[in-house]
């Protein structure tokens, strides 16, 4: 068991990593691309824009100075 | 073309990175505590990527091209963010940078710390060199395998791949030193800005995106996400010297 959490634990913080907000704002980018995509036009500029917005929150809140 | 040589780049970069970091470790318990037991270790655990590679690589190209795009895109999106961030933090002094000799001197300090048993197999080598020589190797088996299942050709990943294991090696041979010469954070970066250049085109993909310029749409999307960066780093540069001065003693 503990095995195979370790094993959880290394893709985990390989493929996830540091911020899990990363990983579910590509999911939700990549599912809304998909669905109006299909169903609307061709929103090939999302992804792109949603990769740009996600990196600048991210880093963003890792170096705003903390308030004591 | 284009394409195909810039799959062969980024999985060249992303597994000299990757075996750099094996390298270090294997050298540092190699050269404290003897070369057996390192290589068996080694050795032993090369067979596991080479394995996944091998299953996992003809497994990939009979699955549906675009629902693989969609999900390994989606994964080397994740994955790609992830290094992109941390260059971006390491680039603007957020982070420290990712030195080989300090892990190099690390490895050796607890190489000589661990006690030694018989005459036999040195199992603390064997077990350091293993355990490096497979995490870092699984990563290379997973970016082989996601480059190659995106494609539905492995070839150009594994071409990448094994340029980057022969180079490396051979170096590292030569100069029997950890390679901090060699501009890992710059590999690391543009690593980070490829996986995410390649992420975002076979998800945008496998989700039904069509691109405009077709496959040529790659480069820009290189320049896109080249630039999105390099503008981040310029700001937080700024920020980082702002938190400096604000913390400097009067």
């Amino acid at each position: 068991m503990t095995n195979l959490r370790t094993f959880g634990r290394f893709w985990y913080d390989f493929i996830i990593g540091d911020d899990w907000r990363l990983a579910l704002g590509v999911t939700v980018s990549i599912g809304v691309v998909f669905a109006v995509t299909r169903e609307v036009a061709d929103w090939w500029w999302l992804l792109p824009l949603a990769v740009a917005a996600l990196l600048a929150v991210s880093v963003n809140d890792a170096t705003r100075p903390r308030r004591r | 073309m284009t394409n195909q040589v810039l799959l062969v780049v980024a999985s060249f970069l992303a597994c000299a990175v990757e075996m750099i970091e094996a390298l270090t470790i294997v050298l540092a318990v190699g050269v404290t505590r003897g070369w057996r037991s390192a290589l068996i270790g080694t050795g032993t655990a090369l067979a596991a990527p080479a394995v996944v590679v091998a299953a996992l690589g003809p497994a990939l190209a009979v699955l549906p091209i675009d629902s693989l795009r969609l999900f390994v895109g989606g994964i080397l999106l994740i994955f790609g963010l992830q290094w992109l961030r941390k260059a971006i933090l390491r680039s603007s002094g957020f982070k420290a940078l990712h030195d080989e000799d300090a892990i190099f001197a690390e490895e050796q300090r607890a190489a000589r710390a661990a006690a030694r048993e018989g005459s036999g197999i040195d199992w603390y080598t064997f077990t350091v060199s293993f355990k490096g020589v497979f995490l870092e190797g699984l990563e290379v088996a997973f970016i082989v395998a996601t480059f190659g299942g995106a494609q539905h050709d492995v070839a150009p990943a594994a071409i990448g791949a094994m340029a980057a294991a022969v180079v490396v090696l051979l170096v590292g041979l030569a100069v029997h030193r950890p390679l901090s010469r060699v501009p890992e954070n710059t590999m690391k970066y543009a690593v980070g800005v490829m996986l995410t250049t390649f992420g975002i085109f076979w998800a945008g993909e496998g989700a039904g995106v069509a691109w405009p310029g077709s496959d040529a749409s790659l480069v820009g999307l290189l320049v896109y996400v080249l630039g999105t960066s390099a503008v981040l780093v310029w700001m937080l540069r700024r920020r980082h010297a702002r938190v400096e001065l604000a913390g400097a003693p009067a």
